[in-house]
C-alpha cells in the first residue's frame, strides 16, 4: 500500500436546498470510512447540543460558522476520499438559486455530476436549470440522486417516473444514452450511497459508490491537436545548463513528442521541439495534464502568454468572438462594458460589445437581445479583444475554449466564458420547446 | 533538428496517476504565480507540507533556481532538530530565509505571552508585520483543504485584504485552471498548491520522491509529559509543572508546530513504509491528534483565519 497507482475521479454536487446534499456527502464520507473519529466525536457533540438523537451528517461538511447556524451551505467545500480503486475530489456546491455561481465553479473541472432530487418532490426547475449548466460546462456524465426513497416507502413506479423524466431532460441536452445513471437512495438512512440497500429489490444497478469507483474517466484529449499555453520562461546559464531556455507549462491539450512541428501564436513563427523536460528527466513524450517545459530547435522570442500549438492545425487567432458567459457578479453586465479577459497564460483588455441572447432560467429557453446579464444569469454575448486570442470552441476543449472575465477596476472575476457559437445545450435544435420543459407530460 | 535523446532519459508515456496529477497541478500553480506576481513568498516551517512545497517548487523552475525567497514565522518554540533540518534545507537549494521572530515582539512588548504559553495565535502580527515589510505579494502556504472543515472552503487562490483577513463569504469563484491573482496595492494573495491534496497523498508523495523530512517525524526516544491527552516535550513553554511527571517513551511527531501545542504520538513507525501504514490506519485526523489550538472552539480555525492566520 506504499505508493498508489490510482486514478483520480472530480466530481461535484449539484440540487435544490433540502434535498439532502449535504447529508448525502456526509454518508458517503462516513460509509467509506473517511471520517476520523474525533471528527465524528465532534459531530456527535454538535448534534446534541441542537437536540438531535443521531448524529446530523451534514454537519460533517457545513464548515463556516454561518452555514451551521443557518443550516445552510454557503460556498463550495472541497472533500476527498479514497477506495482501494479510486481517489475522489468532490466539489460539494450549494443548492441556494443565489448561490447557483458556486455551482458554475464546483462543475468547470468535474468529470461527473451528482444531481440530486427528492423522490417526493420530484425534478424540479431547479434540478433542469443545474442539469442545463452542467451540460454547458461540458461535464461528461450526470448521476441522479433519487434521495428520501425512503419517505415514498421505496416505492419503485415513483422512482421509474423520476428517472425517465431526468433522463428525457438530460438527452435534450446531449447526454447520450449510458452516461446518465438514476440511483435510489436515502442519504439519511444510507440506502445505496455505499451499501446496498435490502428495502430496493427492484434496483439492479450499482449503489453510488460503485457507480463513482468504476465509470470510465473521460480521457485527457490526448489525440486531439496540441495546445501549450507558454506559463513560464526558464532561463539559467550554469555550467550543466549553458544558456538554458525552456518554455514551462502544461499540456492543455494533445501530446507533444521531441521533434514534433509547432507554431508559436500569435507570432506564427514555426520551429520543432527538441526536448521535452521534467526535474526528473527528458520524456519522450508527455499528454495533456502533465507539466513540463519545452525546449525548440530555434530560438525564437517566446513569451508568457503565447500559445505553442501543433504545427497542422493551429488555432486561428481572433481579435472578435462568439461566447457564452455564466455571469457571476452582482454587478450586471451591459453591452459594451470594458473588461479584462484571462485566456490561458495570457491577459487582454476587451469588450462586451452586444449581448445576443439570455438564457431564460424559468422557461429554459432563449430570449433574444436581452438589456442586461445579472448575477446568475447566463447568456451569449460578442466579445471583442485588444489583442488576438488563439481560442477554441469549447465544445472541442474544456481547457482552451474556457476564459475568465475580471473587472479592469477592483480584479473580481465577473464571469466565466466559454468560447463557441451557441448554448448547443440549451437552445439547440433537439432541444423539446420550452413548454415541455416546464410541464413534461407523463 | 536536434532530438537526440540520452540512454536513460525517454521513458514511455504512462497514464497520470493520482499523484502524478497532483503534482502537475501544484506546479502549474507555482508557474501561474512567477508569471503574475511580483514578490512571491514560501512559507517554510521545515513541516512536512512545507517540505513538500518546496520540493514542487524546486521541480517547477528547475534547472533554474526557486525564483522566491522563504519565510519562517519562529515561535520560538521549535524542537532542535526541525531548526536545523530548516537551515540545512536553505543552504541546499541556495535560497534566502527571513525569519519573523515572535520572541522578538514577546521581549519589546508588542505581543504578550499567553497565560497558557501556546505560541501559535502570536504568529499571525509577526507574520502580516512581515508580509508588509517584505512587500511580498503572494505567499505561498502548505495548507490542504482536508486538514479542517473551514480549509475545505478554502480557494487555491485567496485574496487577503490590507489587514491579511480571510472573508469567505467573499471569495472569488475558482473556474477551471485559470487562476485570477488580480489584487490592489497593500493586498495580497495565499496560495494553496497543496489544496487537493490529503495527507496520505502527502506521505505517499515523500515516499515516492525520497524527501528528506526532520527526524522528529520517525519514531525515536523522547522525554516527553502529557498534558491534556497529548504528549508534548519538555521545553521553555511552561513544562512539564511539577504534577506533570516526565517520561522516556517511544514516539513521533504528526505535525510540526509551536511546541507548546503540537503534541507527539505514541508509535514504533521508524520509516516510511511504516509511517504510510500507521497514517492509513489512523482513526485520528492529524490536527485532532495533535494540535491544542484547533479544540479551542467549533470555529476555531475559521476565526483565526479571518484574522489573517494561514
Amino acid at each position: 500500500m506504499g505508493t498508489t497507482t490510482q486514478d483520480l475521479l472530480r466530481l461535484a454536487t449539484a440540487g435544490s436546498v433540502d434535498d439532502g446534499k449535504s447529508t448525502l456527502v456526509g454518508r458517503l464520507l462516513y460509509d467509506t470510512k473517511s471520517v476520523l473519529a474525533d471528527t465524528l466525536d465532534a459531530v456527535h457533540r454538535a448534534s446534541v447540543d441542537k437536540g438531535l438523537s443521531t448524529p446530523d451528517l451534514s454537519l460533517l461538511v457545513d464548515g463556516l460558522r454561518s452555514e451551521r447556524e443557518q443550516g445552510i451551505t454557503i460556498d463550495v467545500a472541497y472533500r476527498y476520499f479514497a477506495t482501494p480503486k479510486r481517489s475522489f475530489v468532490l466539489a460539494d456546491t450549494p443548492g441556494h438559486v443565489q448561490y447557483t455561481r458556486n455551482t458554475v465553479t464546483g462543475a468547470s473541472t468535474a468529470q461527473l455530476a451528482v444531481l440530486l432530487v427528492d423522490a417526493r418532490k420530484g425534478v424540479l426547475e431547479q434540478t433542469r436549470r443545474h442539469a442545463a449548466v452542467l451540460a454547458l460546462l461540458g461535464v461528461p456524465r450526470l448521476v441522479l440522486a433519487v434521495n428520501k426513497i425512503d419517505l415514498v416507502d421505496y416505492d419503485e413506479a415513483a422512482f421509474e417516473v423520476i428517472a425517465k423524466e431526468f433522463t428525457d431532460h438530460a438527452g435534450a441536452l446531449g447526454y447520450p444514452i449510458g452516461s446518465v445513471l438514476s440511483i435510489p437512495v436515502s442519504a439519511l438512512v444510507g440506502d445505496n450511497v455505499v451499501d446496498r440497500s435490502a428495502h430496493t429489490p427492484w434496483y439492479s444497478g450499482p449503489t453510488l459508490l460503485e457507480h463513482l469507483e468504476q465509470v470510465p474517466v473521460e480521457p485527457d484529449p490526448h489525440d486531439a491537436p496540441l495546445r501549450f499555453p507558454v506559463q513560464y520562461v526558464i532561463r539559467t546559464n550554469t555550467a550543466e545548463h549553458t544558456d538554458y531556455r525552456g518554455y514551462a507549462g502544461q499540456v492543455a491539450a494533445g501530446t507533444v513528442r521531441p521533434g514534433d512541428e509547432v507554431v508559436v501564436l500569435p507570432s506564427g513563427l514555426r520551429t520543432t521541439v527538441a526536448r521535452v523536460d521534467t526535474a526528473d528527466g527528458e520524456l519522450a513524450e508527455a499528454e495533456a495534464g502533465r507539466s513540463v517545459t519545452l525546449v525548440l530547435a530555434n530560438d525564437i522570442d517566446i513569451s508568457r502568454g503565447d500559445l505553442i500549438a501543433a504545427a497542422g492545425s493551429a488555432p486561428v487567432a481572433v481579435d472578435e468572438f462568439e461566447a457564452t458567459l455564466a455571469w457571476l457578479s452582482d454587478k450586471p453586465l451591459r453591452a459594451g462594458a470594458r473588461v479584462l479577459v484571462k485566456h490561458g497564460a495570457r491577459t487582454v483588455q476587451a469588450i462586451v460589445g452586444e449581448l445576443n441572447a439570455r438564457f431564460d432560467e424559468q422557461k429554459l429557453t432563449t430570449v433574444p437581445d436581452p438589456d442586461s446579464l445579472a448575477l446568475n444569469e447566463i447568456g451569449r454575448v460578442l466579445v471583442r479583444t485588444a489583442e488576438p486570442l488563439p481560442v477554441d470552441d469549447y465544445a472541442v476543449n474544456r481547457r482552451t475554449g474556457a476564459f475568465l472575465v475580471i473587472d479592469a477596476a477592483d480584479g473580481s472575476t465577473l464571469a466565466a466564458g466559454l468560447v463557441g457559437a451557441g448554448l448547443p445545450a440549451l437552445s439547440g435544435p433537439d432541444a423539446p420547446p420550452s413548454g415541455d420543459l416546464v410541464s413534461p407530460g407523463p | 533538428m536536434s532530438t537526440q535523446q540520452t540512454p536513460h532519459a525517454a521513458a514511455p508515456r504512462q497514464p497520470l496517476d493520482a499523484l502524478a496529477r497532483l503534482e502537475s497541478e501544484a506546479i502549474h500553480i507555482f508557474r501561474e504565480v512567477a508569471g503574475e506576481f511580483d514578490r512571491p513568498v514560501i512559507l517554510f516551517s521545515g513541516g512536512k507540507d512545507s517540505t513538500v512545497l518546496l520540493h514542487l517548487a524546486v521541480k517547477a523552475f528547475w534547472p533554474a533556481p526557486v525564483p522566491f525567497p522563504l519565510l519562517h514565522v519562529d515561535t520560538g518554540h521549535n524542537l532542535d532538530e526541525v531548526i536545523e533540518f530548516r537551515d540545512r534545507t536553505v543552504a541546499r537549494y541556495g535560497l534566502r530565509l527571513v525569519v519573523a521572530n515572535v520572541q522578538d515582539y514577546i521581549d519589546d512588548g508588542r505581543l504578550q505571552e499567553r497565560p497558557d504559553g501556546t505560541r501559535n495565535p502570536l504568529q499571525t502580527v509577526p507574520l502580516l508585520d512581515a508580509i508588509t515589510s517584505g512587500r511580498f505579494d503572494a505567499v505561498f502556504g502548505g495548507g490542504r483543504r482536508d486538514e479542517e472543515r473551514a480549509r475545505a472552503k478554502e480557494r487555491i487562490f485567496s485574496l487577503r485584504n490590507s489587514f491579511g483577513q480571510w472573508e469567505p463569504r467573499r471569495q472569488r469563484p475558482e473556474l477551471w485552471n485559470l487562476y485570477n491573482g488580480r489584487h490592489r496595492a497593500g493586498e495580497h494573495v495565499r496560495v494553496f498548491p497543496l489544496s487537493n491534496w490529503t495527507e496520505l497523498d502527502v506521505w505517499r508523495y515523500i515516499k515516492r520522491e525520497a524527501i528528506e523530512l526532520p527526524s522528529i517525524y520517525f519514531a525515536h526516544t523522547r522525554a516527553v509529559f502529557q498534558r491534556d491527552g497529548m504528549w508534548l516535550t519538555a521545553g521553555p513553554w511552561f513544562g512539564p509543572r511539577a504534577d506533570e511527571p516526565v517520561e522516556e517513551l517511544t514516539v513521533r511527531y504528526r505535525t510540526v508546530g509551536d511546541g507548546s501545542c503540537t503534541g507527539a504520538v505514541l508509535s514504533g513507525a521508524t520509516d516510511l513504509e511504516q509511517v504510510i501504514a500507521e497514517v492509513s490506519a489512523s482513526r485520528l485526523t492529524e490536527r485532532g491528534a495533535t494540535r491544542a489550538d484547533d479544540r479551542l472552539s467549533e470555529a476555531a480555525m475559521e476565526d483565526r483565519k479571518r484574522e489573517g492566520y494561514f
